[in-house]
């Protein structure tokens, strides 16, 4: 089942007096419990369409169809309804709230959603069992390593059960083990919760247990091989 | 609301001493302004109480030649005591002043008096009158303190009095000062003898006659006299009002400055955030906010300060509002010379509504500035923001 489909996109930005195309017709689709990556140099422009897909961005022409939804079409009410019910990110920098603990981190896209103290409770320790934190929940991210933030940002991403997640970078600040450790990690919540991973990367580690590879060159698909089956 | 509340409490928390500064500054604000207002409320207040005891009763009919700024008048400014009047005279409800313009010669100096002719037994004003229902080899006489420092005199002084009676015959006398009185009312004290009314009456040859007429009651309905001015205790204290008013719109110039000062960390503070926190920024709009959302949240958190301020001035400002309003704040000048009812030591009065108006108005003034800057988020690209670039 195709949770993504991506018909002819195209992304241009504005550079000084001109325009710069960040993908040309971009034509890809994606199933359910997808574990794939966009693999591809600097401004090939994995992100720009990771940004499209998580409806943070939209296409200049053509369509990105995510879970039925039309991100271009998207009000920004309904885009942000979409993020907040479905979506899952994990940023390169870990992006955490760095006031808050560990517990609030993830917590917080539950609190969007409106769960209750009890649910939350439940959720937030489930999901950092999943990362093994679950001896940090009162600590706060500068208290953390590199490795730890990243694991609570998934968990953070993951905590929700969300269809799909996004990964832009997510090794990019990690050392070796801890790089396995994350992906490990990701692959066992893609392969135990079924959540479709999309990956943004070019770091040969990531490639490494990527399912499927997507190699974008110049804003277009250069390469699409499935290496293992979901 | 409930949940930007919530973020908005962690955000202000977890931020720690960048939060508590702008808090006590703006706390500071609260605790100054309501001391301040206090301070007038409380000044208006013993103001009219004092003139009320020492000037002017309740109220007062005046006749109908009296312009207690033209002394001039004075010589036309007297007639019989009505009819409709005696009744409450005698009953100590009213009492009868009889003035007339003289002259002291205190230690061969020359001085311009008013001298009031005043019934001994009275009891509307808080005047020691009592102390002219003596037998002396002088007409008794009460000064005020001003009065008795600026002339040097003292009690049990002679000094001689000149006036003209009725027929523009001048005469005079000697005086014995049986008591010096204190007040707030410098109109009650400055350049004021007061004297028996009867007395008076008899050197004017003005029998039966008086100048004003105050009343007790200010809340019954008063009957119009003929030849008379009826003065309520509202106009005859409609001078006070002014100078308060007067000195309100200069202390709104130090509330301006004071909310200035609070509302320029608040806008410091929110400005910074926003340059600061645009990951944060990013991430809200990443996990599912919309941007109007965030600015929600962040002005949320800039009017919070002003809910922890509040709560901070409850702690430290109760008590030292409490000491206030009991010691009083001593002026540090002598009062004496300010020409308007005004004590030594003003008491300041805090209203529910001064306090509920104060807070309102800072917080609300507090949201609009924590507002403006916030704004700017709405105008932000979210993957520029999740990446920390400087929009």
């Amino acid at each position: 089942m195709e949770i993504i489909q991506i018909q002819n996109l195209t992304k241009r930005f504005p550079m000084g007096k001109g325009e710069f195309t960040a993908l040309k017709g971009i034509n890809l689709s994606f199933g359910k419990g997808e574990f794939a990556g966009l693999i591809g140099p600097s401004g090939s422009g994995k992100t720009t369409l990771l940004n499209i897909i998580g409806s943070l961005d939209v296409p200049s022409d053509g369509e990105a169809l995510v879970l039925g939804n039309s991100i271009g079409k998207l009000s920004a009410k309904q885009a942000a309804k979409l993020r907040k019910e479905n979506l899952g990110f994990i940023f390169q920098s870990y992006n955490l709230l760095q006031v808050h603990t560990v517990f609030e981190n993830v917590e917080f896209p539950l609190l969007l959603l409106n769960y209750s103290t009890s649910e939350r409770k439940k959720m937030v320790a489930d999901a950092l069992e999943w990362v093994g934190l679950t001896d940090k929940t009162k600590s706060k991210p500068p208290q953390l390593s590199g490795g730890e933030c990243q694991r609570v940002a998934i968990a953070r991403a993951m905590v929700k059960r969300p269809s799909l997640v996004l990964a832009d970078e997510p090794t990019a600040n990690l050392d070796a083990a801890n790089s396995h450790n994350i992906l490990q990690t990701m692959e066992k919540l893609n392969r135990e919760l079924q959540t479709t991973f999309i990956f943004a990367t070019h770091d040969e580690k990531v490639i490494s247990y990527l399912h499927r590879k997507i190699f974008l060159l110049d804003g277009r698909v250069d390469k699409d091989e499935v290496v293992k089956s979901n | 609301m409930k949940l930007a509340i919530k973020l908005a409490y962690r955000n202000l928390i977890g931020a720690g001493l960048r939060t508590w500064l702008n808090v006590v500054v703006l706390s500071f604000s609260f605790v100054v302004i309501i001391w301040l207002k206090g301070v007038m409320v409380g000044w208006d207040y013993q103001a009219k109480t004092d003139m009320t005891n020492w000037e002017i009763g309740g109220g007062q009919y005046w006749h109908s030649n009296y312009d207690p700024f033209d002394s001039f008048t004075l010589a036309d400014a007297h007639a019989p005591i009505p009819n409709d009047a005696k009744d409450e005279i005698a009953k100590g409800n009213m009492t009868p002043v009889l003035i007339a313009h003289g002259t002291i010669y205190p230690q061969g100096r020359m001085q311009s008096i008013m001298i009031k002719g005043i019934d001994p037994k009275q009891s509307i004003f808080l005047l020691p009158t009592h102390k002219l229902d003596t037998v002396t080899d002088a007409i008794p006489a009460i000064i005020g303190s001003l009065m008795a420092k600026s002339l040097k005199l003292n009690k049990n002084d002679h000094v001689t009095i000149r006036w003209r009676d009725a027929n523009g015959t001048f005469d005079a006398d000697e005086v014995v000062i049986t008591e010096i009185f204190s007040s707030n009312v410098p109109m009650a004290e400055m350049a004021q003898v007061y004297i028996p009314l009867d007395r008076l009456q008899a050197m004017l040859l003005l029998p039966e006659q008086a100048t004003i007429l105050t009343y007790r009651d200010g809340e019954m309905d008063r009957v119009p006299l003929e030849g008379w001015t009826h003065k309520t205790k509202k106009e005859l204290t409609a001078s006070v009002d002014r100078i308060i008013e007067t000195k309100t719109i200069g202390q709104t110039v130090l509330y301006g400055i004071l909310l200035l000062l609070a509302m320029l960390a608040i806008f410091d503070t929110q400005v910074l955030s926003i340059f600061r926190r645009q990951k944060e920024i990013g991430t809200y709009i990443a996990l599912g906010y919309t941007r109007s959302q965030v600015v929600g949240l962040f002005t949320v958190e800039g009017t919070m300060h002003s809910v922890l301020a509040a709560l901070t001035s409850a702690v430290y400002g109760i008590p030292f509002l409490a000491w206030q309003a009991k010691v009083g704040w001593t002026m540090p000048i002598d009062t004496s010379d300010f020409g308007m009812a005004i004590a030594q030591t003003l008491y300041p009065i805090y209203s529910v509504s001064l306090v509920v108006s104060t807070v309102l108005i800072v917080m609300l003034v507090t949201a609009v500035v924590s507002y403006l800057p916030s704004r700017r988020i709405a105008k932000m690209n979210p993957t520029d923001a999740l990446r920390g670039k400087i929009q």
